[in-house]
């Protein structure tokens, strides 16, 4: 019981997680600051942003309802310190670890920080958060779909296992996914419905700063606007955390150049596109991703 | 406590707030934030919204219309939150304080804590300005 609340809230899960998720955040605004030819920020930058936040006061408006606003952060950041345990257990734990049917509990799990934003800013009360709300509705929906369905590969190319350890055990024998050609198309996809569920530039419609303010966080201050932005740290690190368990074999502390590659391929594209309107980003994931995904699927069930 | 002040200067979001101004202030803080001078280094990033902001800039003379908005947009704020008066208009209202439709000065309706002067000011005036209210937020502590 100890060793589990631990697990929980020290080592794979809560506070590790918000550190190294802090700590990538900060390379991701100092390689966004390089390429912009800046100097950028000092290390700490991400650090003093929370403890800055967690100082100052909380405002509720009006016409917010006040449950729902104060509790949407705290689901959204328990949902991710689930989600984070279980990756980082079944990749560093030597045994097998887990329970069958966890990809689907994770791929739950990973919906509801992004339920929890539109949850929050629908109580908030503020008209460009509702606005941003609805964007982030059309958002999930498109992006869930290729994603659930590219998820299929994995568990199709090792007949049938739902646990994560099985499948990177199975890997461990024949050999990542990522080699075989349905495995590529899939992690391709899977990289684009990542960079939405990380709200990253492309997608970002939902919490457009030039448009809608900062839309779906428009009423949130203080610790509240913390824990929101310590859930989307958690989310960059563990997020391809699950890519590679699912495709690259796991991720041993050794191997972190796996990591270092996915998080330059997420930089790289938050810097060189433009932000998509919301009705072009539904017919991108809808379109040409769910074919890319279906397609794979197709190689996958005849053994490519 | 330390820690928290230490935070508290190294990371200032700032909400740009024009009262009617002739644009060419505001036109000099968007110069401010690109990545020539970058501004990222000292932690201050623009925000959209007031809620998360800790520094306000005031930029132009108050006109009647703006009044009562910047009132409301000030009752708003999430303490602590400095303003700084960007501008001579935001200053000491220059050339309209004489004007009809500008009554009040900047600093008779927002506890102004820094002037920037100037028509408009650089951006390295600004960034001074800024890292003048750090030591003056350092020192009365």
């Amino acid at each position: 019981m100890t060793k589990l609340l631990f697990n929980f809230i020290v080592f794979p899960g809560l506070i590790f997680t918000a550190i190294a998720g802090l700590f990538v955040s900060w390379v991701d605004r100092k390689v966004t600051a390089r390429i912009q030819w800046r100097k950028g920020p000092p290390w700490y930058q991400p650090l003093a942003d929370i403890v800055k936040l967690s100082i100052k006061e909380i405002s509720v408006p009006k016409q917010a309802s006040r449950e729902l606003f104060f509790l949407s952060p705290m689901i959204g950041l328990s949902a991710v310190t689930l989600v984070s345990t279980l990756v980082w257990l079944a990749n560093i734990g030597p045994v097998s670890k887990g329970f069958s049917g966890d990809i689907i509990v994770i791929v739950y799990l990973l919906t509801m920080p992004a339920i929890a934003v539109i949850a929050g800013a629908s109580a908030s009360g503020n008209p460009l958060a509702s606005l941003g709300a609805s964007r982030e509705i059309k958002m999930v929906m498109a992006y869930e779909l290729p994603f659930i369905i590219s998820l299929l590969v994995p568990v199709i190319k090792s007949h049938g296992l739902l646990r994560l350890s099985d499948i990177i055990n199975y890997q461990a024998v024949n050999g990542p996914f990522i080699t075989s050609l349905s495995g590529i198309i899939a992690f391709i996809v899977m990289i684009f419905c990542m960079q939405a569920k990380l709200g990253m530039v492309p997608f970002d419609a939902g919490e457009a700063e030039t448009e809608i303010m900062a839309g779906t966080y428009i009423e949130y201050s203080g610790m509240l606007l913390a824990i929101f932005k310590i859930t989307k740290a958690m989310l960059m690190v563990i997020l391809p955390l699950f890519l590679i368990t699912l495709f690259w074999q796991g991720m041993a502390f050794a191997e972190l150049w796996k990591y270092v590659i996915l998080l330059v391929v997420i930089i790289l594209i938050k810097n060189t596109s433009p932000r998509v309107r919301i009705d072009q980003a539904v017919r991108f994931f809808w379109g040409k991703m769910t074919l890319l995904s279906i397609l794979a699927v197709l190689l996958a069930v005849k053994g490519f | 406590m330390n820690l928290r002040l230490k935070a508290l200067t190294k990371s200032i979001w700032v909400y740009h707030m024009s009262t009617g101004s002739c644009n060419n202030c505001d036109i000099e803080i968007l110069d401010m934030l690109t990545p020539r001078f970058d501004v990222e280094r000292f932690g201050i990033t623009l925000v959209g919204s007031i809620r998360h902001a800790d520094a306000i800039l005031v930029t132009g003379a108050l006109n009647l219309k703006t009044l009562p908005r910047v009132k409301k947009i000030y009752e708003q704020a999430v303490k602590p939150c400095v303003v700084i008066a960007i501008g001579v208009c935001a200053c000491g209202q220059g050339i309209f304080s004489n004007g009809p439709n500008t009554p009040d000065p900047v600093d008779s309706v927002l506890p102004v804590d820094i002037y920037v002067p100037g028509c408009p000011p650089k951006p390295e005036a600004m960034i001074a300005g800024i890292a003048k209210l750090i030591e003056k937020i350092n020192a009365k502590k």
